[in-house]
């Protein structure tokens, strides 16, 4: 049980600093560098879990956020890129047109 | 009240099936009904020769009236009243309404009268709406309108009667608003149409009564039942088929219609508004006698009604400038009296209806006139733009003349015998009456007069440009067969043959020696109705006539202008109130109703406003959320799980 206590605990750092990111930066491309480092974070708390039961399954759960993680990306950066091409602005702020 | 003739009373309705010429009255129905399905369905295929169709099929009509009263008087007196059985309009229940057509002698009557001054009517039609591009339509109305009236005479059932009774309701609508592009005429045919709404409304609560007193409307079975029948039953009746008599004669209270009715072409007032459609409630009258000797005091109304008309009509009609509206005054007055003759019962049903068949001549046959020097007057209907038309038009002075002469009861002529009688009965009834029927006798004299002077005699007050020729013959001829009628219609009271002829349907009164002797009444009222020429002539006729009606009159020529306020008293008694009712049941219904059923959804419409707020389109704000709700949950499961 111990073995893997630095583990979450790193797990949950790196979840925190993620989200603290996600809701105060403002730059999209950081905002989604944070969202990274959470579903990664979480990746961590998976891996460590599944060591400390030694069976696969938190394993293959982790590869099932990295491929979710790696579409987002794709997805993710074209949106960014896009806004950024009509708007010069990286902002997340700045894109707040839909709405009541 | 009058009494029944010893040994017999109330008429039982009880007639023969038909057969020989009498299975053809059907037809008589049929002839102008299909004449007017031609003429509506084939539209402008039957432009050219539609009217021409549309005045010879009541012409055929009145060949087969024609027939079947010759048929009808060779039969023995107690056998001339023939049925036939169309069909079962519906059964539902005990209930069972045949198509059924009774011919008796009264409807007899009504047969020719109808066709017969419906014929003539129609060509005249063909010469006064010559130019008109509606000409095909307005046949179409009319021929519509005879199918719809001799239902109304022919029917055996009430429920038939009423059929035709909408159905002349219709036609009077459409013809009287027939120039559509008036306003004036489009408000007056709304006006009819609403008024007699409440007469309608009378009648079809009395044959509703019929249904459950009787569980029929025929009138053999009513007839026969009627001597079981509770006067106090038989007084609501007699009330209610009273109130539907008002609405379509233009009785007191309901006669606020029959002025502005002359909107429609004069042909339509001649056929509708003076010879036939408004002498309905007379027949409704006289053909519900077997209620009406049963309820004194209905019959006491009727009189009553009929005598405020006499005077109530004759008012408009000395105070009218408009040739069309004091015919329309005069009329109500004369049907008045017809509506006199059929309150005083078994006495006087007789020459209720020979009153309404000289009248049918004599106005029908005046209202031709007026239309004539209408249309020789450019349409002018205004009296003080005529004066000595007579020169321009003799053949019209002459016949309208005829009809002036019977209307004021000169002697020979045939107002002369029919009024007489009327006022004969009236004195022998009840003398106030009677001699309220003299005073109206000489009114009648009086306005008939200032029209006939205001029109063919005094100087010539025209329009420039107005060049007043003589009518085409396919005018003239109707109107010179109209004059004859009025001149000779007497000839029908020659041995009191109508009074015999009439007796299957009203009854046999009991002889009673009269107060006066007739031929001393006759002078009396031929005395009065010289004085009512006589004031018109020194009023009317020895005076200058202004172009411009002068407005510095008195207040009975004022009412009499304004038609004695009915419009007025309409208004202030049922308009208005109607009117205030509308617009409050109106703001109930918005601020009420509608308050308490959209209050709720304006609630929620208003608290939606208020929190799509949260909606601002800022990714961190969503992103805060949906971390505060993880942790509320998250919180949620850890407190579950301690507890």
């Amino acid at each position: 049980m111990n073995d893997v206590m630095p583990y979450i605990a790193l797990s949950g750092i790196l979840f925190s600093i993620g989200c603290v990111g996600v809701l105060i930066r403002r730059n999209a491309i950081v905002v989604f560098m944070c969202v990274e480092l959470m579903l990664n974070a979480s990746n961590l708390a998976l891996v460590a879990f599944a060591k400390q039961h030694g069976n696969l399954d938190g394993q293959i759960a982790a590869f099932f956020v990295m491929v979710v993680a790696a579409a987002e990306v794709v997805v993710g950066l074209a949106i960014i890129m896009t806004i950024f091409r009509t708007r010069r602005s990286a902002s997340v702020d700045d894109a707040s047109l839909l709405k009541y | 009240m009058y009494a029944f003739h010893e040994g017999g009373g109330i008429p039982v309705v009880d007639p023969t099936s038909a057969d020989g010429v009498f299975s053809l009255l059907w037809l008589v129905i049929a002839l102008p009904l299909a004449g007017a399905a031609i003429l509506l369905i084939g539209g402008k295929y039957t432009d050219k020769w539609g009217h021409l169709l549309a005045t010879l099929l009541p012409i055929g009509s009145f060949a087969i009236a024609v027939a079947m009263i010759v048929a009808l008087v060779g039969r023995e007196e107690d056998d001339r009243q023939v049925a036939q059985h169309l069909y079962t309009w519906f059964e539902a229940g005990q209930l069972n309404v045949g198509m059924d057509l009774l011919y008796d002698p009264l409807s007899a009557l009504f047969l020719l009268l109808i066709t017969g001054v419906g014929s003539l009517i129609h060509v005249y039609s063909i010469g006064y709406m010559a130019h008109d591009p509606r000409r095909r339509r307005f046949f179409a109305y009319l021929n519509l309108f005879l199918a719809a009236m001799l239902m109304l005479v022919l029917s055996e059932n009430y429920l038939g009667l009423f059929l035709g009774w909408e159905g002349v309701g219709l036609a009077s609508y459409l013809l009287i608003s027939f120039w559509q592009h008036k306003p004036s005429a489009a408000a007056a045919g709304k006006k009819a149409f609403v008024i007699n709404r409440v007469g309608d409304m009378g009648l079809s609560l009395a044959i509703m009564l019929f249904f459950v007193t009787f569980g029929s409307t025929s009138f053999t079975v009513i007839s026969e039942g009627a001597g079981e029948l509770s006067e106090k039953t038989a007084t609501i009746l007699g009330l209610l088929l009273l109130l539907g008599a008002c609405g379509k004669s233009a009785q007191f209270p309901l006669q606020a219609w029959l002025l502005d009715a002359m909107e429609g072409p004069t042909p339509v007032s001649a056929l509708i508004h003076a010879a036939t459609m408004v002498t309905a409630g007379v027949y409704l009258i006289v053909r519900s006698n077997f209620i009406f000797d049963l309820a004194p005091d209905a019959q006491t109304v009727v009189v009553v009604v009929a005598v405020i008309s006499i005077f109530w009509g004759a008012w408009i009609g000395c105070a009218k400038d408009d040739i069309k509206k004091a015919l329309a005054g005069s009329t109500m007055s004369q049907i008045g009296y017809m509506m006199l003759a059929a309150g005083l019962g078994v006495a006087g049903y007789a020459f209720a209806i020979f009153h309404l068949l000289t009248h049918g001549f004599f106005k029908a046959n005046m209202f031709l006139g007026a239309g004539s020097v209408m249309h020789g007057m450019d349409d002018d209907v205004d009296m003080r733009h005529y004066g000595a038309v007579r020169r321009a038009m003799p053949v019209t002075f002459l016949t309208f003349a005829m009809g002036y002469l019977a209307i004021i009861g000169f002697p020979g002529f045939s107002g002369f015998w029919s009024k007489d009688k009327i006022i004969e009965t009236a004195l022998a009834e009840n003398w106030v009456v009677g001699v309220f029927a003299i005073i109206g006798a000489g009114i009648t004299g009086f306005y008939m007069t200032r029209l006939m002077l205001l029109t063919f005699f005094t100087e010539k007050r025209w329009d420039k440009g107005v060049h007043p020729h003589e009518s085409p013959k396919v005018m003239t001829v109707p109107l010179i067969v109209l004059a004859a009628l009025s001149v000779f219609g007497g000839v029908l009271i020659i041995n009191d043959w109508i009074v015999t002829f009439l007796e299957p349907v009203t009854g046999v009164p009991a002889h009673e020696d009269p107060p006066l002797p007739a031929a001393a009444v006759s002078v009396l009222v031929v005395l009065v109705v010289a004085v009512g020429v006589a004031a018109a002539w020194f009023l009317v006729g020895r005076r200058e006539v202004p172009r411009e009606a002068p407005q510095d009159v008195s207040w009975v020529t004022k009412a009499g202008r304004n038609e004695v306020y009915g419009n007025e008293i309409n208004d202030t008694l049922v308009v208005n109130p109607s009117k205030h009712l509308t617009t409050a049941l109106l703001a109930t219904d918005k601020y009420v109703v509608d308050g308490v059923l959209t209050g709720g959804p304006v609630a929620v419409g208003g608290f939606a406003g208020f929190a799509r707020r949260i909606q601002n389109g800022y990714v961190r704000s969503y992103a805060l959320s949906i971390l505060a709700g993880a942790l509320i949950v998250a919180l949620a499961l850890l407190a579950v799980n301690a507890a």
